[in-house]
């Protein structure tokens, strides 16, 4: 029974219940919406055990929805596809948790956390092409307030810069999804949405199929993002609130890479696989990772410095994808996890900080370890696990990044490498520069260390980032068979 | 299993992480328990020591030539890849293995004096256990990611306790720099494991050594580009050139932090990287060379650098990046020089822990001394020292005895060990000249060497007191807590060369022997035995050497002509540039350092990023995006002359297309 309805009530619930948090009086809703996103947590959880890594796609429900324009309500998961969903109702009660006292219109908000949560899902398990650009697009909506109502000084700008460039990639898409549909639909005579029958149209490389995958390329790349499509998330980033930030980064981000492994790699494997394409791309990629990481490095704001390492960790996720073997992939699908949970952290230890301090500005801190040991502790500890240090996740997901993408693009994969280095400069300066060093401002000298509140959405973060990193192999062992398919229905493809 | 004790070998990392767990809950909740942290700190280690000496012997008593396999649980299973997390024992694990955790007991006990009065006294036992956890890790891992695990877990450790006292910037610089300057070598050991997966279809040490003879052709670019990419690791964690610069400013460390971490036990990492992988450079003779010259220079350029330091700790820092290169020397010869190698690593664990905590010894009393008056001097100047003999007997007698065993003074244990790489080396010259070069190097080598030490010596604890009238009163020997493992130390450092005493001596080299199932297959290619004859001359040279920098630095310096530091005059000339370092601090700074940073900062960042990518091309569309749309608001501007033109316009061109 499980199966059937366990995708449909991770969409319906949160929506619902967000509509009605949004009614509550505000010191009830942050108490309902945590409890409501504990539900849903609850609800995908017998997802892990009862998924059965074949390969293929499960708990799957299909229902006809447009029926005149074949548009159906499809959804399903596989082995990369769950652990998107499960690390979006992962993190979205450490969200509502982390912002707790969030000011201002508490109900608006953390409504629209929740529907935002339909959204993101509804992106990971659509099957159906129409259901996942509406999900796409709905998406943006709620995080276009979350950024322009609770966001900093700038909030106006980024949200709508945010919403802009996202829009104009979407649309581009939009138009590739059509032009499929209706090729598709020519071709064999039926006009269908669906996910397989648009895949089992897809093979042959064409004029057309450079132009679509363009379309699709632009859509992705834009939320990845690849440079130099990433100048919204810099902006995005520092503007939006905390959870905001969390989101954005933690899920918002893997929608783009997440695009290319189900949409773009085994609609146009041709186009994907072309020397050009692979070229660009790779190169793409190591410039987000080098570039990413230099600025980061001279970043005075430390949420910026946050984001231009995004840009650099969604780089190795990029070439991993694009090197096509069983280690890279499944290393790519890894850190898009790890991104999600160090990063996520990274952007929840700011935020906590800055409720104190009211500054984000790295300069504003130094010698803080005195004073909140255990911040600076947990703060050593995900700075650690975002530059790769191994025993913790982001170990394994870069290294099995690199040892998968050697195997056909060594020389890339020897300039990527550079990046261990470049992330320790970036992140351990800045860990210096607030918590070492000495305290001379003295207002920092009153800080008060972690609250137990602060701490429950910290925990499971820590807990993630040493179970990844010393016993990973429960995760492995889910998103092989989907790593596995996915490389056999790309990699034969003929080259044009 | 082998249902001997050394199946619980896990147990001795497991004791130090256990201990690392409890201090750090303590540091964070209970930082003033301070006899619980001492108990858990110093009590884990001896537990892992007597782990390590049960395992010994349990492996001794198997006599195999097999490496024991301990697999514990499947780490990264992905298609061709299948690592797991696994420990393996054999010859050159279980030395290492007692060298760290025995010379690492005596070092956190003490720990326990040096610390005792420290606010961080919990969070400085939580890191030293954590580094053990790691450090045994790195010895005991079966495979390269589980070594690489703890090569860089110890390198976290030496991050953190470099810049212990975080509130002064230049602790917490040095402790980024360490840390940075080993992720450049890193780098080279992650691309060396992504070839060797690639090349011979897994990391572990059994497969890949046994694979490595046919899956590379011997002198090839492969397996030379893997070799010289570890070394480049190497030359990270051992402090070798290019990438040394790290290990003199580690000193801002707590002294016995230096002694465990930064002398005995971390820093020798890639020689024991090297030796495990023997076979590998056996099969690529020009890194081999490299090894051996890189080490014979570096053995050489940082002794030139100890002539001229007056920090204590700095003469002792660049001491030990000298002795490490003695020892890349010794396994960058391959064959039997491995165990020499390995000789050295454990005699110069012994002399150097002890000179670092003696050192250590003399710091703490100067700043006890200085504390009392509360004078600014500085604390570890040679310059304010002088005479501390009187006031600190043991620890004079005994570091004197590490400075003859550093020195190459027979018969103490540093003697046997460095006359065996020089004589392995000279050895090898007979068949390849470059090696009479390194040999010839070592040679100088050791002759500064014996001067800066006993320069060293002279300049503290000889001569006449220049610490001050005042403090003078205060000086004194350190507790027991601190003098007991020095006595040990030097006990070890006196008498250690019997570990390896060679046939020449009439001894049976128990440690060559017991290394051969390791070194036998790093045989690089059969080097003639020396004559006994040519052995005796070249001992005769060592010995010479080793006196002639004793005696000369004896009659050449003159302590009574020293002033306090805070008189001393400038130098100049060559010795400006030698006390300078070679200036290569500035001149990484300037050519690396500072334009990477600028090239981010203000190309990258603020022109690429945000005028080009952000301002011309993303707001740029925006603005054309808006200049477009206020073109079409001037069109509908209420007048109704120009709409009729317009649609006039537009009827023409309708009619136009319909009729053309």
């Amino acid at each position: 029974m499980y199966e059937r309805w366990a995708l449909t009530a991770l969409l319906v619930w949160p929506l619902v219940a967000g509509l009605g948090v949004m009614v509550l009086p505000a010191p009830r809703a942050r108490a309902a919406a945590l409890v409501a996103s504990l539900v849903e947590f609850a609800i995908s959880a017998p997802l892990w055990w009862t998924f059965v890594p074949d390969g293929g796609m499960q708990f799957l429900a299909d229902y006809a929805w447009i029926p005149a324009w074949g548009i159906r309500y499809t959804v399903g998961v596989d082995g990369i596809s769950l652990f998107m969903v499960l690390l979006t109702t992962f993190l979205m009660p450490l969200s509502v948790l982390g912002s707790w006292n969030i000011p201002r219109r508490q109900p608006a908000f953390f409504g629209l956390l929740l529907i935002l949560t339909t959204g993101m899902i509804g992106v990971f398990v659509s099957l159906d092409l129409f259901l996942f650009y509406v999900m796409w697009e709905v998406m943006l909506i709620p995080m276009y307030f979350i950024i322009g109502v609770w966001g900093g000084d700038n909030r106006l700008y980024a949200a709508i810069k945010f919403f802009i460039y996202t829009m104009f990639g979407s649309l581009l898409m939009l138009v590739a999804i059509l032009a499929l549909y209706t090729a598709a639909g020519r071709a064999t005579g039926t006009y269908s949405f669906a996910y397989t029958h648009l895949l089992s149209q897809a093979t042959q490389p064409g004029p057309t199929a450079w132009w679509l995958f363009g379309a699709f390329f632009l859509a992705f790349a834009i939320k990845v993002p690849l440079f130099p499509f990433h100048t919204w998330l810099p902006d995005a980033h520092v503007e939006a609130p905390t959870a905001g930030s969390v989101i954005l980064a933690g899920i918002l981000l893997k929608m783009g890479t997440y695009g290319f492994l189900r949409f773009a790699l085994p609609l146009f494997p041709g186009v994907a696989l072309h020397e050009t394409v692979q070229f660009a791309i790779v190169a793409l990629s190591l410039v987000g990772i080098i570039y990413g990481g230099l600025v980061a490095m001279v970043q005075p704001d430390f949420k910026k410095l946050i984001a231009y390492s995004s840009v650099s960790h969604l780089g190795f996720v990029m070439l991993g994808i694009w090197a096509l073997t069983l280690q890279s992939v499944q290393g790519a699908l890894l850190v898009m996890i790890n991104h999600g949970i160090s990063t996520g952290a990274l952007f929840f230890l700011v935020g906590m900080i800055y409720e104190r301090r009211h500054s984000r500005m790295i300069d504003a801190y130094g010698g803080i370890a005195r004073v909140v040991p255990l911040f600076a502790a947990i703060l050593t500890v995900v700075s650690l696990s975002s530059i790769g240090l191994p025993g913790t996740n982001g170990f394994v997901g870069e290294f099995l990044v690199l040892l998968g993408a050697f195997r056909h693009y060594p020389v890339a994969t020897a300039i990527a490498t550079t990046g261990v280095i470049i992330a320790a400069a970036y992140l351990l300066w800045a860990l210096q520069r607030i918590i070492f060093n000495p305290l001379t401002d003295p207002e920092n000298e009153r800080l008060t260390d972690l609250t137990p509140r602060e701490l429950l959405v910290l925990v499971p973060l820590l807990a993630c980032i040493v179970w990844i990193g010393v016993y990973p192999k429960p995760f492995l062992r889910r998103m092989e068979p989907a790593a596995r398919a996915l490389i056999e229905q790309v990699r034969p493809a003929p080259l044009p | 299993m082998t249902g001997t004790a050394a199946d619980f070998v896990w147990l001795a990392p497991l004791l130090a992480l256990a201990g690392f767990v409890l201090n750090g809950a303590l540091a964070l909740w209970r930082p003033a328990a301070k006899t619980a942290v001492s108990v858990i700190g110093v009590g884990v280690l001896v537990g892992a020591f007597v782990v390590a000496v049960l395992t010994f012997r349990a492996f001794a008593g198997l006599e195999t030539d097999v490496p024991l396999l301990f697999r514990y649980w499947s780490w990264m299973p992905v298609g061709e890849l299948q690592l797991d997390v696994a420990l393996q024992v054999d010859q050159l694990s279980t030395v290492m293995l007692l060298v760290v955790t025995g010379v690492g007991s005596l070092i956190h006990l003490f720990s326990v004096g040096y610390m005792r009065e420290d606010p961080g006294y919990a969070r400085y036992f939580a890191y030293l256990n954590l580094f053990v956890f790691f450090m045994l890790v790195l010895v005991l891992g079966a495979n390269f990611a589980v070594l690489f695990v703890g090569w860089e877990g110890v390198g976290l450790c030496s991050y953190l306790l470099i810049g212990f006292w975080f509130t002064e910037t230049v602790n917490a610089d040095a402790g980024r720099k360490a840390f940075v300057v080993n992720r450049i070598g890193d780098f080279g050991f992650l691309l060396a494991m992504l070839m060797i997966f690639w090349a011979t279809g897994s990391l572990d040490f059994g497969a890949v050594f046994g694979q490595a003879p046919a899956a590379f052709d011997a002198g090839g670019a492969a397996i030379t580009g893997i070799t010289l990419l570890l070394f480049l690791g190497c030359t990270g964690k051992s402090a070798q050139i290019p990438l040394y610069t790290w290990l003199p400013d580690a000193m801002q460390g707590p002294t016995p932090v230096s002694a465990l971490i930064h002398a005995a036990t971390m820093v020798t990492a890639g020689v024991y990287l090297v030796a495990r992988c023997g076979v590998l450079f056996a099969l690529a003779p020009l890194s081999s060379a490299v090894v051996a010259g890189t080490g014979a220079l570096t053995a050489l350029f940082a002794a030139t650098i100890a002539l001229k330091q007056w920090d204590i700790k700095r003469v002792l820092a660049y001491s030990t990046i000298s002795q490490l290169g003695y020892m890349f020397l010794a396994v960058g010869t391959g064959g039997a020089a491995m165990a020499a190698g390995i000789f050295h690593l454990a005699t110069h664990a012994f002399f150097k822990a002890l000179l670092f905590l003696g050192s250590g010894s003399v710091i703490f009393a100067m700043h006890r001394a200085y504390h009392a008056t509360h004078s600014p001097e500085d604390a570890q100047d040679m310059r304010n020292m002088g005479g501390l003999r009187r006031f600190m007997p043991w620890t004079a007698m005994l570091m004197w005895i590490a400075t003859l065993a550093i020195a190459g003074v027979p018969f103490f244990s540093g003697f046997f060990s460095k006359d065996e790489i020089l004589a392995a080396a000279f050895a090898r010259g007979t068949v390849h000249p470059q090696w009479l070069v390194f040999w010839a190097i070592g040679l100088v080598a050791a002759l500064l060497t014996a001067f800066y030490m006993t320069r060293l010596m002279l300049y503290t604890f000889h001569g006449p007191n220049r610490t001050g009238e005042r403090e003078r009163q205060h000086l004194a020997e350190a507790p027991w807590m601190m003098t007991g493992p020095l006595l040990v130390l030097g006990v070890l450092s006196a008498v250690g060369g019997l570990l390896n005493l060679p046939a020449l001596w009439g001894g049976n080299a128990w440690l060559h022997h017991w290394l051969e199932p390791v070194t036998e297959s790093a045989v690089v290619d059969a080097v003639p035995p020396l004559s006994h004859g040519t052995e005796w001359v070249l001992v005769g040279i060592a010995v010479a050497v080793a006196v002639l920098g004793v005696v000369g630095a004896w009659r050449l310096l003159k302590p009574a002509g020293l002033v306090p530091a805070r008189e001393a005059p400038a130098e100049r000339g060559f010795q400006r540039v030698l006390r300078n370092k070679w200036y290569v601090d500035e001149i990484y700074d300037a050519l690396i350092v500072r334009p990477i940073v600028w090239l981010s900062r203000e190309v990258l960042w603020k022109r690429v990023d945000q005028r080009l990518v952000d301002g011309a091309g993303v707001n740029g569309a925006a603005r054309a995006a808006r200049a477009w749309g206020a073109l079409g608001t001037r069109l509908q501007n209420g007048q109704v002359g120009v709409y009729v033109a317009l649609f006039v316009v537009g009827v023409l061109l309708v009619l136009w297309r319909a009729i053309g």
